[in-house]
């Protein structure tokens, strides 16, 4: 992380006074005990104290608070609920820490335009909840959809299980407002669709916290389909099961869902919940379809052959809801069962183009070996996004070494084979250092230059996404060879 | 007037190169169907970028393509259907609409739909261009090669700047290959008409098809069932249109559906799958109002609720032929007889008698005088127009690449 300021730490007591000047009452945490709470996020291996913590409650106080760090020079770092997996919310020793969960009020429900109005603390299960009484939803799930916040979910562009088919946070969402840096409130969209000059809300979405703090979202809401049922499919091989997922793809089938797991993943989240999936088996498929029924029990069918034809061993479709939550629970526990073998985990997440799947696995194994740690695999397989959960003790500095390194390869290996660093959970603090395995410097110049439009004094969340800090007038110098032509060979009409 | 024609990534650059070196702005054209779009340019040279062209992959299984930017839209759709692929937010041809002869200096490009996020009546369903755009690699107005995104449908990684250079019209980089998403084609279509409604009793319905479950795809309203060319019905009535895809047993079941809940006070007809996919390729490309050629076109994003009442208002004080889409939230408008085309009312009704009204506007055909004397986008507030003009120069600080195709300064 970039050096702690000294200036700014020298000047905490006087910062600490003026923020709860802006934002008065309990808005401000000062004691060390209570900053504590808020010193990592999901991703625990790093912590850090922030300078202070302000929780302000209105837009006016966000941009007060901005305006006044920006006036300073004091890092801001926001945060939702911190369930950030790639260190999105890592405080920083001189930065003030703006969390945002005390806006936490649907605002409007407009079933008329099919969508709603919230503030960004409102959790994304809670959007769902709001209108599940009309038969409504929110589409994006992410695992931490009981918990995560909307506003970190814009900044993230989270995405979930049902992504392939409904999209990730970017495609579900409508408008937003939100501050600047220099304090300036900027609403983008609405309830009406696409942007009337540059896509703002679309750059947005997605930018770590690096450009401007949302403080309130318009998202779409979909009516729930009808009816869904889920096909558990184990196979003997993941070629096999890979191969079965490119088929049902070919095949013109786009399912809401389409999970993998690996073996050691099956076992484990098997002895956590006991469903009954199949143990014998190197790869297993959760397959979801959902519509109306006739669509549904029509897909299913089309499904159940094309696994048949690549090899499956064993094939169960659900008969009823519960048939289907169970075929669920242990994929969506896969993540606490692997927490029972091994002391410790982490998940990363990165996504491949699927045809390269059982290469890419294969040679997980040979790096699992390498490292002397183990891996569980559990899988988006309809977009190819890999969540490889590597298995370690946090209390041997020797492991813990050897699963970011671990980690790490597992990344480049996913850009070699033609995918990316991270398909839904973010840069953060976590894959930074790797952006140069995707990424040449005009690549990431151009990134940071867009930053430097938003937030010129590079005071919003400093030290996530990008490598190294520039200063913006640094990234702007332009390099041209003054007047001549220095292109003879170009063809000219 | 000189043209400088790049036929890959590196002459690509040293076109831009040069006219950065020489401070000469560039017009960048491709296949030319999208040139009278925006505001009007007059520059000494052009960056003509219809040498950069072909597929360069595709893997059906992945849904995803990778193309020069300057590939026909006609070749990418030729690949997919080989493959029972399509593009899934329908790239309109406004040939037609905007008054162009029938000639290759219409050709669709790849690249120019994705510049100007063009989208058409499946938007409300599977999403805009935008939503599609995975990947690119380009030279920005600073005369580099960079690029953004990746070649796989799911990634996170660093800023989404597909989002900002769809609907950039060129502002700020000239693009020079670009990754989308592509979809299976639906296996069936079928259309459901209810003849005889009004626009503000036909959006009712339109939103209650939306808010069901029954997945539609595509959901406008006419004025007159004529210029859609829906001669059976007769006389001509409003007609509301809503487009069902998927499986066969599927469309079946939820046309009945929709019928049952919908119809009881108008006369419904289906389309079978060829009528339909006729119908919906003919309101893709704003067939209703494409041959009046003395009147300028509008293309209006509102709230869908809105949709109906907004053409009643703007009909009522200007001569107005109108129609709707995307379940009343696209309005469509062919305005004759307005000094300032209409601007003022139609932005005026935008905001509504409230001032709150969210929307936006924009002038897709019209005199090179009218296009230059009115703001073709929505003018936007000070904050956010501000941020616009950073965004450019942070792309282009020079203001090489089409500048003032979209603001006066941008």
């Amino acid at each position: 992380m970039p050096t702690p300021d000294a200036a700014v730490m020298d000047r905490r007591a006087g910062i600490v006074e003026e923020l709860r000047r802006i934002v008065p009452g309990d808005g401000v945490i000062a004691s060390e005990a209570e900053r504590r709470v808020y010193e990592s996020d999901g991703l625990t291996a790093y912590r850090q104290l922030p300078l202070v913590v302000v929780l302000p409650s209105t837009v006016d106080q966000v941009a007060a608070v901005l305006r006044f760090c920006k006036q300073l020079g004091v890092k801001v770092v926001p945060r939702g609920a911190g369930t950030s997996l790639s260190g999105g919310a890592l405080p920083l020793a001189d930065g003030v820490l703006l969390g945002m969960a005390k806006f936490n009020r649907v605002l409007e429900i407009d079933y008329d335009n099919r969508c709603a109005i919230v503030q960004p603390g409102v959790t994304n299960l809670a959007i769902s909840k709001a209108v599940e009484g009309a038969g409504f939803y929110y589409a994006p799930d992410p695992s931490s959809q009981i918990a995560c916040t909307i506003g970190g979910n814009v900044a993230e562009n989270s995405g979930g299980v049902h992504c392939l088919k409904y999209g990730l946070t970017t495609n579900n969402i409508l408008g937003i407002e939100m501050v600047l840096m220099d304090g300036e409130v900027i609403r983008l969209g609405g309830k009406h669709l696409d942007a009337e000059n540059y896509d703002v809300l679309g750059v947005m979405t997605g930018s770590e916290g690096l450009l401007g703090v949302v403080t309130e979202v318009t998202v779409r809401i979909l009516r729930k389909p009808t009816t869904a049922r889920a096909l558990l499919v184990g196979f003997p091989t993941t070629e096999n099961a890979a191969d079965c997922v490119a088929a049902v793809i070919a095949a013109g089938i786009i399912p809401a869902g389409m999970e993998m797991m690996d073996r050691p993943a099956i076992h484990a989240a098997e002895a956590f919940v006991k469903v009954g999936y199949p143990l014998d088996v190197e790869a297993l498929l959760i397959i979801e379809l959902d519509g109306p029924p006739p669509e549904v029990d029509h897909l299913i069918e089309r499904v159940e052959r094309i696994a048949r034809d690549h090899h499956a061993t064993a094939i169960r479709a659900s008969r009823d809801e519960a048939e289907r939550l169970a075929f669920w629970s242990g994929r969506k526990a896969a993540f606490p069962a692997v927490g029972r073998i091994s002391p410790d985990y982490y998940c990363m997440d990165g996504t491949i183009p699927r045809s390269r799947l059982a290469e890419v696995l294969s040679r997980m194994r040979v790096l699992s070996d390498r490292y002397r740690l183990g891996v569980a695999n559990v899988f988006h397989a309809g977009d190819g996004n890999l969540h490889p959960l590597i298995l370690y003790d946090a209390n041997s500095p020797d492991q813990v070494e050897r699963a970011e390194a671990f980690g790490a390869d597992i990344l480049r290996l996913c850009v070699e084979v033609g995918g990316v660093l991270t398909g839904e959970h973010g840069v953060g603090v976590e894959k930074r250092d790797l952006m140069g395995t995707m990424f040449d410097e005009f690549d990431l110049a151009h990134q940071q230059r867009l930053k430097c439009a938003f937030d010129p004094g590079g005071l919003l969340n400093p030290g996530k996404v990008f490598p190294q800090l520039h200063r913006c007038a640094e990234l702007g110098r332009l390099h041209v060879r003054g007047g001549r032509l220095p292109f003879p060979d170009l063809p000219r009409f | 007037m000189s043209r400088l024609a790049p036929t890959d990534l590196r002459e690509l650059r040293d076109a831009i190169g040069e006219s950065l070196a020489a401070d000469e702005p560039l017009e960048l054209i491709a296949g030319g169907s999208k040139r009278v779009l925006g505001r009007p340019l007059q520059l000494p040279h052009s960056l003509d970028l219809s040498g950069i062209t072909g597929i360069r992959d595709y893997q059906p299984s992945e849904l995803v393509l990778t193309a020069a930017a300057a590939t026909p839209i006609e070749e990418i759709e030729t690949a997919l259907a080989a493959a029972g692929q399509i593009l899934a937010f329908e790239p309109p041809d406004w040939g037609t609409l905007l008054g162009l002869p029938a000639t290759a200096a219409r050709q669709r490009t790849l690249g120019g739909v994705l510049a100007c996020n063009l989208s058409g009546p499946r938007r409300i369903k599977s999403g805009a261009a935008r939503d599609h755009f995975l990947g690119f690699r380009g030279v920005s107005g600073r005369g580099e090669v960079f690029k953004a995104g990746g070649k796989v449908v799911k990634n996170v990684t660093g800023y989404d700047l597909c989002k900002l250079m769809a609907g950039s019209y060129g502002t700020l980089a000239a693009i020079e290959e670009v990754t989308i998403k592509v979809l299976p084609q639906p296996e069936t279509v079928s259309t459901i008409l209810l003849c005889g409604l009004d626009a503000a009793a036909a959006v009712r319905r339109l939103g209650r098809a939306l808010a069901s479950p029954h997945e539609v795809s595509g959901a406008v309203y006419i004025e007159d069932s004529s210029t859609l060319g829906l001669a059976f019905v007769s006389p001509p009535t409003g007609v509301a249109a809503l487009r069902l895809e998927g499986p066969d047993p599927s469309v079946k079941f939820r046309r009945e559906r929709l019928l049952a809940e919908l119809a009881s006070d108008c006369e419904p007809h289906v389309l079978d799958e060829k009528a339909s996919a006729a119908f919906w390729q003919a309101a893709r490309d704003v067939r209703p109002l494409a041959d009046l050629e003395h009147r300028v076109i509008w293309r209006v994003s509102v709230a869908p609720s809105r949709g109906a009442e907004l053409g009643e208002v703007i009909a009522s004080s200007l001569d107005t032929k109108w129609y709707l889409d995307w379940a009343g939230g696209l309005v469509w408008l062919a305005i004759a007889g307005a000094d300032d085309g209409g601007a003022a009312v139609i932005r005026a009704a935008i905001r509504g008698a409230d001032g709150l009204g969210t929307g936006h506007a924009t002038l897709i055909k019209g005199s090179p005088e009218l296009r230059r004397s009115v703001p073709v986008f929505e003018p936007q507030p000070g904050p956010l127009a501000s941020l616009a003009v950073r965004i450019k120069e942070s792309f282009d600080p020079r203001r090489i690449l089409n500048p003032g195709r979209m603001v006066e300064g941008i």
